[in-house]
Order: C-alpha cells, then structure tokens, then sequence
C-alpha cells in the first residue's frame, strides 16, 4: 500500500479547465472521498492519477515515486468504473483470476488460486466462483468487479461511483462491506461520488471540490459542521441547510459582513409564540415517520425545522424561531466566523 | 387518457410462471409503478398491457375497452424503452415526428404537435441538432418527447432512468414526475429501485414470483406493509426485524420478547404460539440506557444531521436505528432499546405475513 500525492495538478479539456491547481495527498490505508456536482472535476481527478489523462501543469505521485510520465499499465493502480464491466462469455473464477494470468505477470496458477479463493472470501461470493458472470444479480456484479480489482493488491484503488448502478439497498449494503474491506487491507483508496450519504459513510476524509479546485478537505464531521462557503454547506445535509438573507433575522448577532445566515434543520428549535411577538408562521409540515418537517415563512423566506410530531403546531401557527450554531457567509458566499 | 384494468393476468413460459393471476386497477391520471426484483414479472406485465406479450390467459382493459388480444399498434399505448431507441442520423425534430409521418398526420398537424411536445419537455432550443451528439438526459427527453407527440391514451415506461449515471437518474426523477403532473396522463412505469418508485408514483405494485405483494400509495407501503418482502423491500435501510417465539391474541397490547414486555399496536387478529417477528422501522428505534431489551453498537454511520446506529441484540438480533448524530454510540457500546410502539409491525415467521393490528387502522397513511 501507498500514499498518493497530486501536486498542483492542472487539467484542461480545450478552453475548459476541468482541474485546476490541485493539491491533495490521500495517506497510505486512507479512504479519501472526492465529492462534486458533474462537471466538478472528481473524475478527471481520478483519471490524471490511473494516467488515463495526462496533467498539463503539475505532478502525480504514487508511493513515493513521480509517474506523472507513465502509462497507466506501470502505475500500479486498479480501477473501478460506475458501470461493471465483466466478461460475459467467462466464470466468476475466471473473471477474478483474469488479471492475475497477464502473460508479464507469469504467476504460478496455484498462486492465482489462493488469491481467487480469498478474494472470494472476502466479498462472500465463494459459492458464485463456478457461475458465469451473467448469471449473477448487479450486487454480486459489481462485487466481482471490485473483486477484480481487490485480487491484484496494487499499490492504490482509484474507483469511480463504483455503487451507484445499484439499488439503495444494495448499495447500503456494499456500502458497508467496503468500509469493511477497506479496513482489513488497509487499503489507500481516491472514491469519486456525488453521493454525500456515501461520502459521509464511507471517508476518512471527504474533498469537496467545485468547478475544478478543491475548496475543503476534512473529516465528514468537519465537513458538515464547519464548511467553508455556502456551497460546502449545502452539499452535505439531509434536508439542505436553510440559507436566509442575513436581513431576516436582523436580531441575532452576526459579523458586519454577514449576507447569508446559514442554519441546520437541527438547529432551529421553534416554539409557539407568546405576547404575541412572533418571527414566523407555519406554512406546511411534512411528516416523516418519526419526525417531521416543519416549513416555517419568516419574512418571505421559507425555514425548515426537524421537529418531533407532538411538538402540537399546525399550519398557520405564529412562531418564534431560535437558531442553535448559525454559520455566516459574506455576499460572495465565502464564510465569515464570528 | 384512459384507465387501464387488468383481469386474473396470467403469463407463463414453458413450465415457468411469470405472471400469476394478477388483478389491479390503474385509475385515470394515475403515475403508476411495477416494483420489484429481477425475475418478478413485472416487466412481462407491462409488456402485456401495451400488447408486446400475450397473456395465456386473463383480460386487459383499455378505458373499458378489452384490449387483451389487439396488437400493439391498434392499442394507442406508448412505450419507452430502457435504452432510448432513436435514429442517430436525425435531428431531434425528425426523431420527435417521425412516429406521426408514419401515421400519416398532415404536415401542420405534426409541426404543432412537435414542437408542443419540445415545449412540454423543455427541448426547443435542440430540435435541429442531432440526437447523436446529445447527452443522455436529453436523449431520454427525445424519446419521452416522441412518446408525447402521439398523444396516447397511456405511456408506458420500462425502467426509464435506469440508461442514465447516477447523478442524472435524481435529475430526471423529479422531471418525470413534473411532466407527469403537466400532462395529467395516466403512466406506469417499471423500476427495480425503491427509491425512484417512492419518490415519483402515485402507486406502487410490489410484486414477487409473479404475484403482487402489496399495491397502495409509497407512504402506506413504508408504514403498513403486508409482508416481511414488502416491509424490507422498501425502506432504505430496511425495516429491522427480531424474531421471537410467542402467542398474540386479539386485544393484546404488548409482545413478550423473552422476558421483556415489548408495547405494539392493539392486535386485531391472533397466533397460536408460533415463531414471530417484531418489524421496527429504523426511525422507531430509539437507544436508551434504562431500557430492558439490551443491545450492544455495531457499528455507527454517520449522517450529519442524523446517524444509522446498528445494533445486535442479546439474542442475536441486528436492529437498525437512525437517531440525532448528537447520541453518542460507538461500536461496542452497550444500550438498551425502546420502540415507538403505535409504529411496530408483528409478523408470522413462517408465511412472512403481517398480523392485522390498529396499525392497519391508521387512516393518515
């Protein structure tokens, strides 16, 4: 296993920048999680690392050594795709043992046939190995293609939304064993996604990038809590933060440059209002099983709450709204701390 | 637009049965949805209704009309394909008139009807570039669009997002919907994904082996499912189950978990003593050191807002909680666990199938 280090990378596909100045470096035995819109640069990231682009400015390392001139066959990276991509025509064995058989390998077959049967162990496929690879369901699929992947221990793993061609339960699932996986081997891996409930799950550390650069690196945790601009903080969160014109609230105290006051649903807590001062009226509340999303105008602006179903509102109802942990952003979106 | 009715529908191939005596209704206007896992027959159902497979036995009803034994082309059904089928040599205005060329529509009937549809799909700007440089949203779009100009009396839609990544597929959820709500048209359509099917239809099948598990709107799925299929087919994660052994009969209120009093809706119908499975959806699980029933954390995901908490019980249960990311849970951790009790569903092990509670009485979905 290895460390990968991206050192101010640079990539343009004509006029367009598609990577710009990127500095990340993924530790040995991390799982660092690139997190994006399309178009954000995540995949041509992963890409510029396997040698499948090449970077117009700056330089890729892998364990240690420069292969920003290499081809990708040298790299010693596996990678693997949104869409698995088996042979049809062979077994689940022969699919796993594929990469291993390379003639400049020249490995002995009983080599190849401890690493197949761990391997299988692993992904808990070993009763599929007989089975032709279209007789498997997407899960076991896509399992095999990690498995393919798994079975070679190159230095990295670079993968690129290798679950989203699943359902959400397998995609739970897999999800789970990855992370599991991952730490068993202590395996570096770069995961690309657009999925913040993957990312959230699955990284050591998430990258958000946006529009080429990598705008935040940090623990999910961080992530979510402590975000660089307004963009970090919505990408993360179920429902999305509110954002409301630093106006509406005139009240609370926020640094002079404050635009945006950004607050998590979890943060709002509202109750009914006395002396008839109020700073909002409930508009809708959305039932969620055990919770519920109370949709509250205030001055125009729509604020959503988590709320627990006996809170005893209705529609219509004045409220007062108090906001736990406020985050600031400027006009141009950027944080202001207090 | 029509209401579509399927009668005692039965498909079989060789000894092998598709489709299993299926009967629904699929009322005017309705966003319809077959769900379920690969092998259930829900695409041989759809495949029947726009007459692409005929039924061995059973009816099939178009606005009343038996439609059962006509082909296709005579059925005024649209379908789209999962892979989007255009002529990469056209533009998108050829793509878009070319079923109505072939039904001989006049010339300003078509133009109309066209650019109607491009307007409806938000594609006027592409009509005169060619389908094979777009992108594949706009590809499906192309395709849903020369669904549209023909003005069916229904759309069927088979798989319709399951061409596109990721990241579209959330896109064109939302897309589908809102054009469903514009053409107020009655569509059916057939996923494998839960998530597609509850965020976008009206009503959801279930089916499994051929037969229809459960049919009703998304919430009603999640909240009172039929069966143990139905209550982990949907849900993501899925309804946690912990088996026991007991008895239930009617008017009881609680389920006695080994030596631990569990509280669930009012019975409505008993079991003799029987293996039994306690359902929690993961919302209704709720850690508390007090409580009696013990568990230890498995592990902890976190969520931000909130965290997937899963749990093994002392008798080997593995529960699924998704609590406030502020509750402290690391792997290891011992807990108790306590339920909301109104939400609880009680299965019998060996059939799979719900016990009938005050649960199934809750008229709010």
């Amino acid at each position: 296993m290895a460390e990968i280090v991206l050192d101010a990378v640079s990539k343009q596909f004509g006029r367009t920048p598609a990577v710009r100045d990127l500095d990340l470096r993924v530790a040995d035995g991390e799982l660092v999680v690139l997190l994006g819109p399309t178009g954000a640069g995540k995949t041509t990231t992963l890409r510029l690392v396997a040698g499948l682009e090449q970077p117009d400015a700056g330089r890729v390392r892998i364990a240690d050594r420069d292969v920003t001139a290499e081809a990708p066959a040298v790299r010693d990276v596996a990678f693997v795709f949104q869409q698995y991509s088996l042979y049809p025509h062979l077994s689940v064995y022969d699919n796993l043992a594929f990469p291993l058989r390379a003639p400049a390998r020249r490995m002995p077959e009983p080599d190849i046939d401890a690493r197949v049967q761990d391997i299988a162990r692993l992904l808990h496929i070993e009763d599929k190995l007989t089975k032709r690879a279209t007789q498997l369901s997407g899960g076991q699929m896509q399992r095999v293609a990690i498995g393919r992947a798994l079975v070679r221990r190159p230095a990295i793993y670079l993968m690129d939304e290798p679950l989203s061609s699943l359902d959400a339960k397998l995609r739970a699932e897999l999800r789970i064993e990855l992370k599991r996986i991952q730490r068993e081997l202590g395996a570096t891996i770069l995961y690309v996604t657009h999925d913040q409930t993957e990312a959230m799950t699955l990284a050591s550390r998430i990258g958000v990038l946006d529009e080429g650069r990598l705008v935040q690196l940090g623990s999910p945790r961080e992530i979510y809590q402590d975000p660089v601009n307004v963009h970090v903080a919505a990408r993360l969160g179920t429902p999305t933060v509110n954002l409301v014109p630093r106006g509406v609230f005139a009240d609370v105290p926020a640094p002079p440059q404050t635009a945006t006051i950004g607050v998590r649903t979890e943060h709002v807590r509202i109750k009914k209002s006395a002396n008839g001062k109020s700073t909002g009226r409930v508009r809708w509340i959305e039932h969620l099983g055990d919770q519920c999303h109370l949709h509250v105008t205030v001055a125009g602006t729509d604020v959503v709450t988590l709320g627990d179903p006996d809170i005893g509102l209705a529609v219509g109802d004045a409220v007062d709204i108090e906001m736990l942990a406020p985050l600031f952003f400027d006009a141009r979106g950027e944080r202001v701390r207090a | 637009m029509a209401e579509i009715r399927v009668e005692n529908l039965h498909r079989s191939f060789g000894d092998v049965a598709a489709v299993r005596n299926s009967t629904f209704t699929i009322p005017d206007g309705d966003f319809f949805c077959l769900l379920g896992p690969s092998g259930c027959g829900k695409t041989t159902t759809l495949r029947m209704i726009a007459g692409l497979e005929l039924p061995t036995s059973g009816r099939i009803l178009l606005g009343g009309d038996d439609v059962t034994f006509k082909p296709a082309s005579q059925r005024d059904i649209a379908f789209v394909f999962q892979l989007f089928a255009l002529y990469p040599h056209m533009t998108v205005r050829r793509n878009l008139a070319y079923p109505l060329r072939c039904q001989g529509t006049p010339r300003a009937e078509t133009r109309r009807r066209v650019e109607e549809a491009a307007r409806i799909l938000r594609i006027s700007h592409l009509l005169d570039r060619s389908v094979s440089g777009l992108p594949g949203g706009d590809r499906q779009r192309v395709a849903l669009g020369r669904a549209i100009v023909r003005e069916p009396r229904a759309f069927l839609l088979d798989e319709p997002l399951g061409a596109l990544d990721a990241e579209l597929r959330e896109v064109m959820c939302d897309e589908l919907r809102a054009l469903h709500d514009r053409l107020n048209a009655t569509m059916v359509f057939v996923t494998h994904d839960q998530i597609e099917a509850m965020s976008m239809a009206d009503t959801i099948a279930l089916m499994k082996d051929g037969r229809i598990e459960q049919i009703g709107p998304p919430q009603q799925l999640y909240d009172r499912p039929n069966s143990m299929f139905v209550a982990d087919f949907i849900g993501s994660p899925p309804m946690s189950f912990v088996p026991f052994h007991g008895r239930v009969a009617p008017g009881d209120r609680s389920v006695r978990i080994g030596e631990i009093a569990v509280a669930v809706p009012e019975a409505r119908e008993g079991s003799a003593e029987a293996d039994l499975v306690l359902g929690a959806r993961p919302e209704h699980v709720q850690l508390s050191s007090s409580a009696p029933l013990r568990a230890q954390v498995l592990d902890a995901e976190y969520l931000g807002t909130t965290q997937i908490v899963t749990l093994v019980t002392a008798h080997g249960a593995t529960l699924r909680a998704r609590v406030a990311s502020d509750v402290a849970a690391r792997p290891g951790d011992q807990t108790g666990l306590s339920f909301r009790p109104e939400k609880l569903s009680v299965f019998d092990r060996a059939s799979g199938r719900a016990l009938r509670s005050a649960l199934h009485e809750d008229a709010h979905g």
